[in-house]
């Protein structure tokens, strides 16, 4: 015969494992469910078309200058798409360990809008611009950079505006103004300048 | 028979200008305001006069500071604020509030569903409904409820120059405007309270009082002074500092100084050809009007880069631009320095300085740590001006020098070319666009990558001479168009 503090010590026993069960279950499902809203987003698909040849403008801050490279980047059709990857092969480059011209470790570019008439809205994320080096050159190579290189690439571009997490900013770090719009004119003048050695 | 009356065409013009000024000057009357601070907000309404008593919506004050509903029944006006409510006859002198009767000094007046009560009953009415008492001040329309204000402190530091520093007990953002003599900061939003007496004297002559008044639903300091002053703001908008605004430096007319203060220096430049009658650089001689204007960038709070946790560039900026300063006042070049201490300054400040000045050109200094050598920029502004009439777009007040800007850039470029690595470029940089005169930048960086170098006199006075030796080639040109 089975002692009757065993038989307690089995039913309590029991009891736990079905509680746990339960509780097991249900946290299942509520993960389930959580994770079902996380896959709701809707996932960047990777670029598809052909591979192209692009002139990246690439800044070198030794010796704080402008040169055009040609790179081999798979480029969508839609505009938009394709300027989101031209800024995405810059930056690239740019947090490359042999990068010529560094940028804070977390920069981002969070979106590329191409607003008719002509108008390229380049919206930075902070930690691009919070960490960006300070100064004139090495600022104007950044802004030079992104913009040439968008200007050349996507014909019809007139203007290029900068957003740091969606709003306007006075300066990408505290020299290079960000409160207006960039010409394409004026940044080709200022390309121009630029691919020119010291 | 009909008679026809005729207006003589020089009565009619003299009626319309009569109807015109009369116009003007009807609307150019300030309205009357009462702020009111408290906890929850502070905030500004309208007065509306009737008869001989200023009127104020009772809802509207109270508006912000609970739950508030009115409705109008036959004659009475009744409002209810949170759980308390009044009842306002229309016309009457005597309300109820919450079961007290209450006199005001003037009718109650309904007006389109709105109840208009005497502003000099507010504090009367307003304690009822609150709970709580609050203090008016009625000669400057100033109601402060639960809120004790905002006080201050003055510190005059009597060096050269003379500084008035003014502490806040909490930060403030005044308007500031200055006239002939005076600096006045207008508090409309921040609770200033006097703390002291209301005008206070210094015994200095370049600051002399500040008085404190209460006026329209704002607080005025007033701070007297026999030369044009600059306020800048520290302490996270908790301290304004007042000081002499950066003055034209003139040295002196003897030539012992010149061969005592600077015995290397080159010899003074020659007058213009353009000037006629001027002949080599005296004073007496040179125009009477400022040369360059030499602004060290950043200041303040804002440092410009970081370079080492000693060296920030504000601190070179400064360091080269009174080196740049000796070099032209060697040359008698008249010289105006935009920042002379470690003070905040606003690019708009910056501007507006140079731009009263009218200097021949302005110069920009900043420092690097990327790169080598020199940088001389200029503004780079798009190539479609807006159309602004007779006015200057702000942010393309430079176009017109712009071409006189970028010959100065290539002249400072091909000096400074002869000694370190030199290049001009265009750039998005303010104020440099703001800038009406001739103006560039330049930013200076080691000559082969060591830091030490921006804090080097030698490599100072180095640059500060080829930027200066630019400068005389093109006085002539400079001047002339100035």
């Amino acid at each position: 015969m089975i002692p009757r503090h065993l038989e307690i010590a089995m039913a309590v026993l029991l009891s736990a494992v079905l509680m746990l069960s339960f509780y097991v279950s249900r946290m299942r499902a509520r993960v389930k469910a959580t994770a079902a809203v996380v896959d709701n987003r809707p996932v960047a698909p990777p670029p598809a078309g052909p591979t192209e040849q692009a002139a990246l403008y690439i800044a070198y801050d030794d010796p704080g200058v402008l040169h055009a490279e040609s790179a081999a980047i798979r480029l969508p059709s839609g505009r938009q798409e394709r300027a989101q990857e031209l800024v995405e092969a810059l930056l690239a480059r740019y947090l490359d360990k042999n990068s010529p011209h560094i940028l804070p470790a977390q920069a981002d570019v969070r979106e590329v809008y191409m607003v008719d008439p002509g108008l390229v809205v380049i919206d930075l994320n902070s930690a691009l611009a919070d960490g960006h080096r300070s100064g004139i050159l090495v600022e104007t190579l950044t802004i030079a950079s992104f913009s040439q290189t968008l200007a050349t690439n996507l014909p019809g571009i007139s203007r290029v505006k900068f957003l740091v997490d969606g709003k306007s900013r006075e300066t990408l770090a505290g020299h290079a103004d960000l409160s207006g719009d960039y010409q394409i004119q004026a940044i080709a003048t200022l390309s121009q300048q630029l691919q020119s050695s010291p | 028979m009909r008679r026809t009356v005729r207006l003589h065409p020089s009565l009619a013009f003299a009626l319309s200008l009569l109807s015109f000024a009369l116009f003007v000057l009807g609307d150019a009357s300030e309205p009357k305001l009462i702020s009111i601070y408290s906890p929850i907000a502070n905030y500004s309404l309208s007065l509306a006069r009737r008869g001989s008593h200023d009127y104020v919506g009772l809802l509207e004050i109270l508006e912000p500071l609970g739950t508030v509903s009115s409705r109008v029944e036959a004659q009475n006006w009744r409002l209810r604020f949170n759980s308390i409510e009044g009842m306002f006859p229309n016309g009457a002198a005597r309300v109820r509030i919450h079961g007290r009767e209450i006199d005001l000094s003037a009718p109650f007046l309904l007006e389109g569903g709105r109840g208009l009560v005497p502003v000099d009953s507010l504090g009367t009415v307003l304690p009822v409904f609150l709970a709580f008492p609050v203090v008016f001040h009625a000669s400057g329309l100033r109601l402060f409820i639960r809120e004790e204000g905002t006080s201050y402190t003055t510190q005059l530091e009597s060096g050269t120059p003379a500084r008035l520093i003014l502490n806040f007990s909490s930060p403030v953002n005044p308007r500031i405007a200055t006239e002939p003599g005076k600096l006045r900061m207008t508090f409309t939003r921040d609770p200033i309270i006097a703390s002291g007496p209301p005008l206070v004297s210094f015994n200095n002559a370049t600051i002399s009082a500040a008085s404190f008044v209460e006026t329209n639903g704002a607080a005025e300091i007033t701070i007297t002074s026999a030369v044009p002053l600059l306020a800048s703001f520290g302490n996270d908008g908790r301290r304004i500092t007042i000081a002499p605004a950066p003055s034209a430096t003139l040295p002196a007319p003897s030539a012992n100084r010149n061969s005592a203060a600077a015995p290397q220096s080159p010899p003074p430049l020659s007058a213009p050809p353009s000037s006629p009658g001027a002949t080599t650089g005296s004073p007496a001689a040179a125009p009477n009007r400022i040369f360059v204007a030499i602004d060290p960038s950043h200041g303040g709070a804002e440092t410009g880069a970081t370079f080492s946790p000693t060296l920030v560039e504000k601190d070179v900026t400064l360091a080269w631009a009174r080196q740049l300063r000796r070099e032209c006042e060697a040359r008698l070049l008249r010289t105006m320095l935009v920042r002379d201490q470690d003070i905040d300054l606003q690019n708009d400040q910056r501007a507006v300085m140079v731009n009263v000045a009218r200097p021949a050109i302005y110069i920009s200094l900043h420092a690097a740590s990327e790169g080598k050598g020199a940088h001389v920029y200029t503004a780079l502004l798009s190539l479609s001006t807006p159309e602004q009439g007779l006015f200057l777009a702000w942010d393309h007040a430079q176009v017109q020098s712009l071409a006189s800007s970028q010959a100065a850039a290539a002249a400072i470029t091909a000096e400074l070319g002869k000694n370190i690595p030199a290049r001009a470029v265009v750039a998005a940089l303010r104020p440099l666009g703001n800038i009406v005169v001739p103006a560039v930048a330049l930013e200076v960086a080691p000559r082969n990558g060591d830091l030490a170098d921006l804090a080097d006199a030698d490599y100072q006075r180095q640059v500060a001479s080829s930027v200066v030796a630019a400068l005389a080639a093109l006085r002539g040109k400079l001047e002339a168009a100035q």
